[in-house]
């Protein structure tokens, strides 16, 4: 024994060392508990070491980031200046805005808007490893965190606390290989299990392979894990495809787009209500749906629901006077008397009453066709072209005369012209201002 | 036998490689790789694929030639690695104990001196070390890990890349015995 001790030491210490390293793993591994001295030890050695480094280097590389990034604004403001005076106000607002506003803040927004109990940190390192996905963050026991708890973004989910020490913190982040959550579409309401596969995109897995979903479709977390509260968004689905049991579902996760600085950990979760599909994606603040309908004009049954634009309001506002004074359009010789439009409530006092000689001109310029005109128009306004004839006689079968479109000149009458070409319906970009008819804004999206 | 094979398996004597860091310096640099490990990739991510933990322990293993002190070298390392990560401990003591065992023993009949061989033997250690890490994730633990031969064998050139000038850096700080 002692010459084989002795003839193969090197080998027998090698076996020794390797044996009570599988005999500690063997321990950590059926005991389910880590060995929290060492990593206690390890990470109060090592994170005080970190934080000094960050923070050496938020003051000086920072700085000089931000010197530079200060410099083109100020260039950027002076070029501006010369442009427009409005907008170099709005763009020096937004720019000051931007540059001042960091993720901290936006953290601080969402945590006072979000109903879940949660503590900001900031990322201070890696986990070792080439492949890690695990990162330290400085809040640790002392600010009441504890393993298992959720890590969130305003964006989505980032990861969840695998270990808390005094000080600091570990996450796993949803990249890792052995994270799992619970998963469900927004569309479909399918369900799935998360899970990292260590590299930028996630798979949804366990989804069966009749459920659908789509390209582009949400991902939220459904609760069932007990750690993320339901509702949280989890990634966009970027690739989807049919496996052999269940779908392959390849997800971006939204809550790591652009590295992950600063998280809020949950210390208490609260369940949200998975948006609708309708909703716009999470991270792009759009405005409420309008619902102030107050002065818009009811629309018949039967209408057309595109009908928005203010050329279409005046005319419901014609069509409404023409009917109190129980005047048919579509009939009526040329010269005979049309209705009084001058009774339209704001009418008669903004304008003079038209002339007498304005209205039997009327349909005289209004015979000519608006071919050359509608051929150069946009859409909307070959749209309205269109619908004209069935809103303003829906009832009555289209006779061959045309019927007058004189009411749109009755709101200029200092402009009438006795040669002159009826003006078109006013378009949406340039409204016919008539008091009464309240303000509205251009349909497009953007403020 | 050629020349040179014969120079490479010989080398030079060994009282050339008496050389010995500085205890304190023995300390320092693992721990500078960890910090590196830990603390750079957040800022510059590309640079994740270093293992400098490991590069340390192969120079220390090639340059001491006692497999005894070796194994307990790459064990401490492997070990300080595990406590800061999210692995049951042991996983990467382990991997580097073999590692610190095969570079020492290596290094008794090779002249690792030599660019080319050192270049080599951190590129296969590099491999190894993955690889064996990925066997044990799977063996013992029961992860379905992912390993992907082509870019271990692309980390391995470049960490066995980073080796060179990082060896030459610390022979530096070695003193004569």
């Amino acid at each position: 024994m002692d010459f084989f001790l002795s003839r193969y030491r090197n080998l027998t210490v090698l076996l020794i060392v390797i044996v009570a390293q599988l005999l500690l793993l063997a321990y950590q591994v059926k005991s389910n508990n880590n060995v929290t001295l060492i990593r206690v030890w390890a990470v109060t050695a090592v994170t005080p070491v970190e934080q000094g480094l960050e923070l050496v280097r938020r003051y000086t590389w920072g700085f000089v980031e931000d010197y530079f990034v200060l410099l083109g604004v100020r260039s950027q403001n002076e070029k501006l200046q010369h442009e427009n005076g409005q907008l170099k106000l709005e763009n020096h607002y937004l720019k000051s805005e931007l540059s001042t506003a960091d993720r901290a803040q936006a953290l601080s927004v969402f945590q006072a808007h979000s109903p879940s109990k949660t503590v900001a940190a900031r990322v201070i390192g890696n986990g070792t490893g080439a492949n890690s996905k695990v990162v330290f963050v400085d809040r640790g026991s002392v600010s009441g965190i504890e393993s298992g708890m959720a890590v969130v973004t305003p964006d989505g989910i980032v990861g969840k606390v695998v270990d808390a020490y005094p000080m600091a913190s570990l996450v796993m982040l949803i990249t890792d290989p052995t994270f799992a959550a619970g998963v469900i579409s927004q569309k479909n309401r399918v369900r799935g299990t998360l899970k990292g596969l260590g590299q930028t995109k996630c798979l949804v897995d366990y989804a069966q392979n009749e459920e659908k979903v789509d390209e582009g479709e949400w991902f939220y977390t459904s609760g069932d894990d007990r750690i993320f509260p339901r509702g949280f968004p989890v990634g966009q689905v970027s690739s989807v495809h049919n496996g052999k049991t269940f779908k392959e579902i390849y997800l971006i996760p939204s809550g790591m787009q652009g590295g992950v600085e600063e998280v809020l950990i949950m210390l208490q979760g609260q369940h949200l209500q998975i948006p609708d599909s309708a909703t716009a994606a999470p991270g792009y603040k759009i405005l409420p749906a309008p619902t102030d309908n107050a002065g818009e004009a009811a629309q018949p049954t039967g209408q057309p629901t595109v009908l928005t634009t203010d050329a279409d309001r005046l005319r419901e506002q014609y069509k409404q006077s023409g009917d109190a004074q129980h005047h048919v359009f579509g009939e009526g010789l040329p010269g005979s008397v049309p209705p009084d439009f001058t009774k339209i409530p704001g009418i008669r006092a903004s304008t003079p009453s038209p002339p007498a000689t304005a209205t039997p001109r009327v349909p005289a310029t209004a015979t000519p066709p608006r071919a050359p005109e509608t051929a150069t128009q946009p859409n909307r306004d070959r749209q309205e072209a269109q619908i004209k004839p069935s809103t303003t006689a829906p009832a009555t079968p289209p006779k061959a005369k045309p019927h007058p479109t004189a009411p749109i000149l009755v709101t200029d009458p200092t402009d009438a012209d006795p040669d002159a070409v009826p003006p078109p319906a006013p378009k949406t970009e340039k409204p016919v201002k008539l008091p009464g008819v309240p303000p509205t804004r251009p349909p497009s999206g953007n403020p | 036998m050629t020349e040179y094979t014969e120079r490479l398996l010989t080398g030079p004597s060994l009282k050339d490689r008496s050389n010995r860091m500085r205890m304190v310096w023995l300390i320092v640099v693992p721990l500078i790789a960890i910090l590196f490990q830990v603390y750079v990739p957040r800022h510059i991510p590309f640079l994740s694929y270093l293992e400098l933990p490991l590069l340390i322990t192969v120079h220390f293993a090639l340059g001491r030639r006692g497999p005894i002190s070796s194994v307990f070298y790459g064990m401490a390392i492997g070990l300080a690695q595990d406590s800061l990560s999210h692995q049951p401990i042991g996983m990467f003591g382990i991997v580097k104990t073999l590692v610190g065992y095969f570079a020492s023993s290596v290094s008794q009949r090779f002249d690792v001196q030599n660019p080319i061989v050192t270049f080599i033997l951190c590129f296969f250690f590099y491999f190894f070390h993955e690889f064996f890490y990925w066997v044990l994730a799977r063996a013992l633990l029961g992860q379905a890990m992912i390993f992907n031969p082509e870019q271990t064998l692309l980390f391995g050139l470049l960490n066995a890349a980073v080796a060179l000038p990082l060896f030459h850096i610390l022979d530096k700080l070695k003193v004569a015995a």
